[in-house]
């Protein structure tokens, strides 16, 4: 059933879209630091809170580290909290972010991906929500304002229902300052998606006292550990089952864990994240037009890592790229190549699979370069295999 | 102690959904020395029970009638606070 809605289109930033969203969430707490790219988000929200347009106790903190605790405290004692941050942020809220998936906080973070330091930079690339791959949070990565506005939504969804915290995250500058039409879901329909929160637990509730957060040896440390890694399989089920939810009560069609492109045939492709995967697109149908059959995968989730859908993919391609953002710093190219190319391997059949590292510090990517990965393929897939399994693009030698 | 549970039996979040239930857990094992308590020299002037910072002297109708060996962690500041007139308190070292 689609439900008729009147559509509302306003052109916003990345940052402003996230905002928009977070004031249509209206979150009970929502506790932030300002940081370059992600300062807007937060600041457009104070107005809100300001003006009364949202009923949110604010939390200004003097850190994200504090940040990350207060959205804790809150969250376990039953209230829906957001935080929004970026690179150093996130880094600063690393150790508090594992005690927040452990004790199944389902706390939505706002994210703006942008290059860690050093040296200093404020742009693009994914190194900081790459460096917090393993702390038991799902990341959605969004390719541009329209679609992370959305997937606020869809994320506080599945964290509620998971109870697994959730970033949702896009490209610094490229999408957070860029402005593009978003369309605005109507505040009812998006109060009646999202529904109540029900806490698994409440530090508030008097008539239950329970404790939270205690000591933990070797009795029962791993015992915990293993339910909380079954509850991030369980969320595997739960992600597309509420975008199932969100496309049909909206009438979308928001794909979840991937968004293929001219796959069906193809015998080449790339998958990427972000904001580079429309450049990648526009290459997929240059190369089409000349008969190559090539197609683009967007990875959309990273987390959990959707190796189950990645090889309803695979099948009968011969040559795969995978583009990072990051680099592991650790002579094996990017993090996604490593889990793609390691998911792949006990199946019979396994294209090659090759890495290209882009766009450090908000380096662009252009169609020139995708079309450069995709000659390489293309020879790759003719027998000709690259001498080095990864290579760098865009940077100058 | 009772049997450990697996990892499905516990509650989600790592939390304790029950109140108070510390004192099950036998923190008093790993004490090196022990206090000796003489009932007959202790004049219950209840030094030791408000001083003990683990809660282990045990204490009935406002008297002394023993220490908690489960939890008693044999820091010795029982002894310490006993009023040396009274010596109602001595550590001993623990037998391995
Ligand atoms: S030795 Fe320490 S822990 Fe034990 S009873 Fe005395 S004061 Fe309490
Ligand atoms: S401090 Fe000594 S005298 Fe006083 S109650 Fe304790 S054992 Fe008895």
């Amino acid at each position: 059933m689609t439900t008729e809605i009147r559509k509302k289109v306003l052109a916003l930033t990345g940052n402003e879209a996230y905002a928009y969203a977070m004031k249509q969430i209206n979150p009970d707490v929502v506790a932030a630091y300002p940081i370059t790219p992600a300062t807007e988000i937060v600041q457009i929200f104070s107005k809100y809170v300001a003006d009364g347009e949202v009923d949110t106790e604010f939390v200004p903190v003097e850190s994200e580290h504090s940040a990350m605790s207060a959205c804790v405290g809150a969250s376990a004692a039953g209230a829906r909290v957001m935080t929004a941050t970026a690179s150093q942020g996130l880094a600063l809220m690393h150790e508090v972010l594992y005690v927040a998936s452990a004790l199944r906080l389902p706390i939505v973070l706002a994210e703006v991906n942008r290059a860690l330091s050093a040296p200093i930079n404020i742009h693009c690339d994914h190194s900081d929500t790459m460096g917090s791959r393993d702390a038991g949070w799902i990341q959605i990565y969004s390719e541009n304002a329209d679609e992370a506005y959305q997937s606020l939504f869809i994320a506080l969804k599945i964290a509620e229902r998971a109870n697994i915290p959730a970033m949702v995250t896009m490209d610094g500058f490229i999408v957070s300052h860029g402005m593009e039409p978003v369309e605005i879901l109507p505040d009812e329909k998006v109060r009646q998606f999202l529904g109540e929160r029900k806490p698994l637990y409440t530090i508030l509730d008097v008539e239950h006292p329970i404790t939270i957060g205690p000591l933990d040896l070797t009795d029962y440390f791993f015992e915990h550990k293993r339910g909380q890694i079954e509850a991030i399989k369980e969320a595997k089920k739960v992600i597309p089952e509420v975008h199932r939810e969100y496309n049909e009560f909206f009438g979308k069609n928001m794909p979840d864990f991937f968004e293929p492109y001219r796959m069906e045939d193809a015998e080449i492709a790339v998958i990427s994240l972000g904001s580079a995967s429309g450049t990648v697109r526009e290459a997929v149908d240059v190369l089409r037009e000349k008969g190559e059959k090539v197609g683009a995968l967007r990875m959309r989730i990273f987390r959990p890592f959707p190796y189950e859908k990645l090889r309803e993919y695979t099948g009968n391609l011969k040559v795969l790229s995978v583009m990072d953002r990051a680099d592991s710093l650790a002579t094996i190219g990017g993090p996604v190549f490593n889990e793609v190319r390691s998911w792949l391997y006990d199946l019979e059949r396994r294209p090659f699979v090759m890495n290209f590292v882009y766009g450090l510090g908000g380096r662009d990517f252009f169609v020139e370069d995708a079309l450069y990965i995709f000659e390489k393929l293309i020879k790759a897939a003719k027998g000709e295999r690259p001498s080095e399994l990864i290579e760098y693009v865009g940077v100058r030698e | 102690m009772s049997k450990l549970k697996g990892w499905k039996e516990l509650a989600p979040g790592a939390i304790i959904e029950e109140a108070g239930n510390a004192v099950e857990f036998k923190t008093g094992d790993w004490r090196t020395q022990r206090p000796i308590f003489y009932p007959d020299k202790c004049k219950h002037c209840l030094f030791c029970w408000l001083y003990c910072p683990d809660s282990s002297i045990l204490v009935e109708d406002g008297k002394v009638i023993g220490i908690d060996y489960d939890h008693c962690k044999g820091c010795g500041i029982c002894v310490k606070v006993c009023p040396p007139k009274f010596s109602a308190l001595e550590m001993v070292m623990e037998e391995i």
